[in-house]
């Protein structure tokens, strides 16, 4: 009768929730490294239900046996020390829950962190994910093309995204595919991740950065190898070259629609290094040509698989060249 | 002089704050004046170095902090109630979640627990004062004048907008060049300065000055936290001091530790920051995990169940919260090996922290449970927060926080360990002392309404963010579109944040009508309490004891109720008493100055202040002054007058 205030609230939260189950889209996963974490996230909940569980039967039980009643009206409870084998228990116990649970960590971190297991014997696509104030520049080396605020990927195809920031820290964040990174100035970091199944997912910056972040997202689209190729093609034989001067303009922009050029960014204004490499002091070059070439070789050894026969969208690729603004409202002045 | 930077622009919410503040001021001013009661404030209050007094400024200056963090609060969760909200732009929201978490942290729940701790650490120990008492007075002061320098950046310059976490390079002068984060670095050093002294002061009051017979683990569990958590202090500001200095370095003289170029490292912020953020967590939940324990024994009538694990298990969670730091930002690339160490150590921290839940439910079975208003947030502390618990647990697990970082699920976690673990605790413990320095109850009913708004609103508000998280919703986030349906649980975590406001009001209206109504208590012991702080009579003279107590047993003054026999078999002799004195305020006065012409980079008149604070250091360390002696007449008399003849 006295602790109703969280169970209220969990019926109330359940009620409104429950119509849309799919709505939980960390739940709700399209590619094997979400999978992964969301079979973690849900294993986690399964086993804290039950640690839940212990406390609040104990606690209820508790209080309503040994409540001030007129029944034990002059009842001084006596002097109690602790207990050691009951202590014991409520050390060893929870002591196995998070060794368990440590484990599971250790691999599914293991898991994420690396190729996916169903994609391990592909050489994977490597995309550059850039952040320049309130937008996402994506650059595909191997293919010589540069799109802002909208990536394409291959279906069942291992993606490697590289990510770096040309100011403050941002967080790639793919919820329905993989887990999210930061994206930093100084220093190069890589996130794997794979969708199958076609569709349209929402991508975001999760990190706090500054007056336009609410409005940092990208468009994910999953699409069948044949219509991934096609737009490659169309790209490289309709879209213009990216011109440093054009860049410079696209760093300094606030927002942006969607853009799509036929060369990258990468070849005048160069990604930082890697970890090791700025922890040697030296973080300017970056050799993106070795892994195109590499990736490029293998290509004809590790075909794509076939397209999800369980696609959920089209996929057509719509290269639109250029859009006009998204829904936007900051126009306020800022520094350069 | 360039005026135009002191104006912050365009918003009639900062006019009617610019209003607000100039009206509440010039009304103190003439209010003071009136009554002609400026030389009773600088009598007993600016110049006290009365431990008791000091708390209870501490406590003033928190609640009100507590409803500048609220309306902060109120403004965002009225900003997001719906989609595409037109009520603050983007830079006015950056700015609220920024001074919400900072005032909430720093100016709220740090000083609300230093007070109690200064009220309550000295009767619980036996002793007359704190160890330096006039340092306690510095401590005040700098913290005071350190929350007003960053409350004045709202209508003056511009408040702080990179977040509390104030992450580098958007906190550097390339992305924020506001004046906003020079407030940051200075208010949160002065004031960072005065909690390190407190520190210091009181590790040397609870290890020097224990009554008689009182041994470490005779120790009631209350002074045990803080013992802890000062230990934690001296360790943990430190990092913050450097880190803060680095920061204004950067930013005023164009040093560039954390900035892009140059080699600068933006990801050192984080790891100091941390390194310092993590500890400051258990800083203000470790005393909280005290005063349950006070409140559960008083209220069961039961000794404390397993003492000494709950000591073990402080010390442990101690340790370890130096070892954590990382898990803030497992998404930062560390890979698998550094991230795991983490993950372990963070988890590590659920098992310490499950023997205290357990041994708590221990101490009430077998107990004779009474519900008074004290008692009601401390029975609800404890599923709220394993409800937090067990989300930090989920939040450990460094492969499933790639999907939580950053979204409102570590939102809703944070908020359930720290409301329960902390706010919670302040108000249990205010409560549950309030009669012992005022010397009358606050009202039971309105306590009772009080609890259940804020018990109630608090899930309403918070279990939505939950689900919100895992939707996608990140933190931080001013507005967003219909489309991501995150619309709904917004407004109903809007309706639970309209409900916590009501009931904070009641708990307000509570003291203003209990300070009115209630009658006066006479037994100087209203809740049949355990330990020393009972002993003395309510309210308590300047000199606390006017014979030290004697202390066989982990509840003193129990026991001796238990055995009618009496604390204190020691004759009434002279007291020696420190005198006051107004240097701590002058300094303050002067820090804030500082720290004012630092932030908007006037040099002299800083030049200036700085060479102020030397002085004034100097003159506090030749200050000759041996303080003051009360006669043991003039201490019977007062005792007699206190606890009518029975001395």
């Amino acid at each position: 009768m006295k602790k109703k205030g969280p169970l209220y609230a969990l019926f109330l939260s359940l009620l409104f929730i429950l119509p849309g189950c799919s709505s939980l889209t960390v739940l709700n996963p399209k590619g094997p490294a979400a999978r992964t974490l969301s079979d973690t996230i849900i294993l986690s909940i399964a086993v804290m239900a039950f640690v839940l569980a212990v406390v609040y039967i104990l606690y209820i039980f508790v209080l309503v046996k040994y409540r001030a009643k007129k029944s034990n009206e002059g009842y001084i409870p006596e002097h109690e020390e602790g207990n050691k084998v009951l202590e014991a228990i409520w050390i060893i116990i929870p002591i196995i829950i998070v060794a368990f649970l440590s484990v599971v960590t250790v691999k599914s971190t293991h898991a994420v962190e690396n190729v996916a297991n169903e994609y391990k014997d592909q050489d994977p696509l490597v995309i550059y994910a850039s952040s320049s104030n309130w937008k996402w520049h994506f650059s595909y080396p191997e293919e010589g093309i540069e799109t802002v605020n909208y990536v394409n990927i291959p279906v069942h195809r291992a993606v490697e995204f590289r990510l770096y920031s040309f100011g403050t820290i941002t967080s790639f964040w793919v919820p329905q595919l993989a887990g999210q990174k930061y994206a930093m100035s100084d220093m190069l970091t890589y996130l794997n991740l794979s969708g199958d199944t076609v569709g349209s997912y929402i991508g975001k910056n999760s990190n706090f950065s500054g007056k336009g972040f609410a409005h940092m997202e990208f468009e994910t689209l999953v699409m069948t190898d044949e219509d991934y190729q096609d737009w490659v093609k169309e790209v490289k034989e309709t879209a213009p070259a990216l011109t440093e001067d054009e860049f410079k303009g696209l760093l300094a922009a606030e927002h942006l629609g969607r853009k799509t050029y036929s060369s990258t960014h990468l070849e005048f204004s160069p990604p930082p290094g890697d970890h090791s490499e700025h922890m040697s002091g030296d973080g300017t070059e970056m050799d993106m040509h070795n892994g195109g070439e590499e990736h490029e070789d293998n290509k004809e050894i590790h075909p794509s698989p076939a397209p999800s026969s369980q696609t959920e969208f089209d996929g057509n690729p719509a290269p639109e060249v250029e859009e006009p603004l998204p829904s936007s409202p900051v126009e306020e002045h800022t520094h350069q | 002089m360039d005026l135009e930077k002191f104006k912050v622009h365009g918003e009639p919410l900062i006019y009617g704050a610019m209003v607000s503040i100039a009206l509440a001021t010039i009304g103190i001013l003439v209010g003071l004046t009136y009554f002609k009661k400026w030389g009773y404030l600088w009598r007993e209050w600016l110049t006290t170095v009365d431990h008791k007094k000091i708390g209870v400024m501490y406590i003033l200056a928190a609640l009100l902090m507590l409803f500048r963090g609220g309306v902060d609060a109120m403004m965002m969760r009225l900003q997001t109630a719906a989609p595409e909200m037109k009520f603050l732009d983007a830079q006015h929201y950056n700015e609220v979640f920024t001074t919400h978490g900072l005032i909430m942290i720093l100016f709220m729940a740090m000083p609300f627990i230093i007070g109690l701790m200064n009220v309550i650490i000295p009767l619980q120990i036996g002793a007359r004062d704190v160890a330096f008492p006039r340092l306690n007075a510095v401590s005040f002061w700098l913290f005071f004048f350190g929350a007003m320098l960053l409350n004045i950046s709202f209508v003056i310059g511009g408040s702080p907008d990179a977040g509390w976490s104030a992450y580098f390079p958007l906190a550097s002068l390339e992305f924020s060049p506001t004046v906003g984060n020079n407030y940051y670095s200075l208010a949160l050093q002065i004031s960072g300065i005065g909690t390190l002294i407190t520190g210091v002061n009181f590790i040397v009051t609870i290890l020097k000055m224990r009554a008689p017979g009182m041994t470490l683990m005779k120790m009631p569990m209350f002074t045990w936290s803080v013992l802890i958590t000062n230990i934690i202090i001296v360790f943990a500001f430190p990092v913050l001091t450097v880190a803060l200095a680095l920061m204004m370095f950067d930013r005023l003289f164009g040093s560039q530790f954390f900035t892009m170029a140059n080699g600068g490292m933006d990801m050192l912020w984080a790891n100091l920051f941390w390194v310092w953020g993590h500890p400051e967590v258990y800083i203000v939940i470790l005393p909280a995990f005290g005063i349950y324990s006070e409140i559960i024994a008083t209220f069961s009538k039961k000794n404390l169940y397993g003492y000494t694990s709950m000591v073990f298990s402080m010390v442990i969670i101690s340790l370890l919260s130096f070892l954590v730091w990382a898990h803030h930002f497992y998404t930062m690339g560390q890979g698998v090996m550094v991230n795991s160490f983490f993950s372990i150590t963070t988890m590590a921290i659920a098992v310490p922290t499950g023997v205290k839940i357990f041994n708590w439910l221990f101490t009430l079975r077998k107990g004779r449970i009474t519900f008074t208003t004290p008692m009601l947030y401390t029975l609800a502390f404890i599923p709220i927060f394993t409800i937090g618990g067990v989300t930090g647990v989920m939040l450990a697990m460094a492969s499933a926080d790639y999907q939580y970082h950053n979204t409102m699920f570590l939102v809703a976690h944070f908020h359930y360990v720290l409301i329960p673990g902390a706010v919670f605790a302040v108000i249990a413990g205010f409560h549950y002392w309030f009669p012992k320095v005022f010397g009358f109850r606050l009202n039971e009913r309105l306590g009772k309404h009080a609890f259940w708004w804020i018990i109630i609103s608090f899930n309403v508000t918070f279990f939505p963010l939950f689900f919100l998280g895992l939707m996608g919703m990140t933190r931080r986030m001013y507005t967003y579109s219909e489309e991501t349906g995150f619309g709904p649980l917004n407004m109903l975590s809007f309706a639970g944040a309209v409900g916590l406001a009501i009931g904070f009001v009641l708990l307000v209206y509570n003291i203003y009508w209990s300070t009115r109504y209630m009658p006066r208590d006479t037994t100087s012991d209203p809740w049949d309490g355990r330990t020393l702080e009972w002993a003395t009579p309510s309210p308590i003279p300047a000199y606390n004891f006017a014979v030290v107590p004697k202390v066989k047993s982990l509840d003193p003054f129990w026991e001796a109720k238990q055995k009618k026999v009496s604390l204190f078999e020691d004759k009434i002799t002279k007291i020696h008493l420190p005198n006051n004195t107004g240097k701590p305020f002058i300094l303050g006065v002067i820090f804030f100055f500082l720290g004012f012409f630092l932030v908007f980079s006037m040099w002299v008149p800083a030049i200036v202040a700085g060479v102020g604070v030397i002085v004034m250091l100097a003159a506090m360390s030749f200050d000759q002054d041996h303080g003051f002696y009360v006669s043991a007449e003039e201490v019977i008399a007062t005792e007699k007058k206190l606890r009518g003849e029975t001395v």
